[in-house]
């Protein structure tokens, strides 16, 4: 298992986990979750400053003392406009060319605004962005984003923290198996471990989570189980799953059973 | 507000620029540059630091 590694771009990772870093019940919980997940990504965001507070220069300092990697969002952009001047202010605020590209065209399910998406990767791309575009299971949306550069997709399992887990398998199965070599993680939607099971167990390359930990009722605890089930999920993909019968089958040999009727 | 760059503007509130992020008019702007970027009345000024996210 120690050899199972995941390569985003050019970095390569042992862990399967990306975690988001909102709506934790405190900074320590935080900190905590992400140890507890074992991620080594975690997702990270730009605001405006608020009244005089300098919340945001805790936050940063908090998640450079964890030391791991982070992956800047363009979170609540509408635009493709709005998403890109957001990644380039967060190229240069967290020193990374890693961006998970959003751009909203729903506001009651967070749909991505695709058209906008695939127009917003496309001038990324070119400005030396490596993009993690969040994106629906479509997938003619998907090849267009790696037409326009992308190596890495991010379609959702259900809409951005409804907790549903996955919504559409057939899309997800499809999704996969038209993109063999092509890194997915879903991003989106997930709930319970046994979701993020699914779709490792379905051959996704990672999940990214942020919801389903933060808001749980302990937070660290759920981090660690996510991680167990994502490495229970992938571990099952590689192990290659029996294929399903309609009818049942004995598990214990038949022959030499006792009070079998001699013939 | 007298600030008549956005360098000035962001030492008027108190900035540290390694930690901001600045774009003019839906257009990101440099950290390099700010100090050679005007102000204009009715300009869009928006400035932003790292913060939770998903």
């Amino acid at each position: 298992m120690h050899n199972d590694t995941v390569t985003l771009y050019d970095v390569t990772l042992s862990s399967r986990l990306l975690l988001g870093t909102a709506r934790y019940p405190s900074p320590a919980i935080l900190a905590e979750a992400i140890r507890a997940s074992g991620c080594e990504i975690v997702t990270v965001s730009l605001r405006r400053e608020a009244g005089g507070a300098r919340a945001g220069e805790a936050f940063w300092s908090l998640i450079r003392d964890v030391g791991v990697r982070v992956l800047p969002n363009t979170a609540g952009c509408r635009t493709a406009k709005e998403a890109i001047a957001t990644a380039q202010m967060a190229r240069e605020v967290f020193a990374t060319d890693w961006i998970k590209l959003e751009v909203i065209g729903e506001e009651d399910t967070l749909q991505p605004d695709v058209f906008g998406l695939v127009d917003a990767a496309r001038a990324l791309s070119d400005d030396g962005f490596k993009v993690f575009p969040y994106t629906t299971d479509d997938l003619v949306v998907a090849e267009k984003l790696l037409d326009a550069g992308c190596r890495v997709l991010m379609p959702w399992a259900a809409p951005i923290g409804s907790g549903r887990g996955v919504n559409n398998a057939f899309a997800l199965r499809a999704l996969r198996a038209h993109f063999p070599d092509t890194p997915l993680i879903v991003d989106a939607g997930l709930g319970a471990p046994s979701h993020a099971a699914l779709v490792m167990e379905m051959g996704y390359d990672a999940v990214l989570l942020n919801t389903a930990v933060s808001r749980a009722g302990d937070p660290v605890l759920m981090a660690r189980a996510f991680a167990l089930a994502i490495e229970a999920g992938r571990a099952g993909f590689r192990a290659q799953p029996m294929t399903p019968r309609d009818m049942a089958e004995p598990s214990t040999p038949i022959i030499g059973r006792p009070f079998d009727r001699l013939a | 507000m007298s600030a008549t760059t956005l360098q000035m503007l962001l030492d008027e509130l108190g900035y540290d620029e390694k930690t901001v992020g600045t774009a003019l008019n839906q257009e990101f702007v440099r950290a390099r540059d700010r100090a050679e970027t005007p102000l204009r009345e009715g300009d869009a000024v928006e400035i932003v630091t790292p913060r939770q996210g998903g």
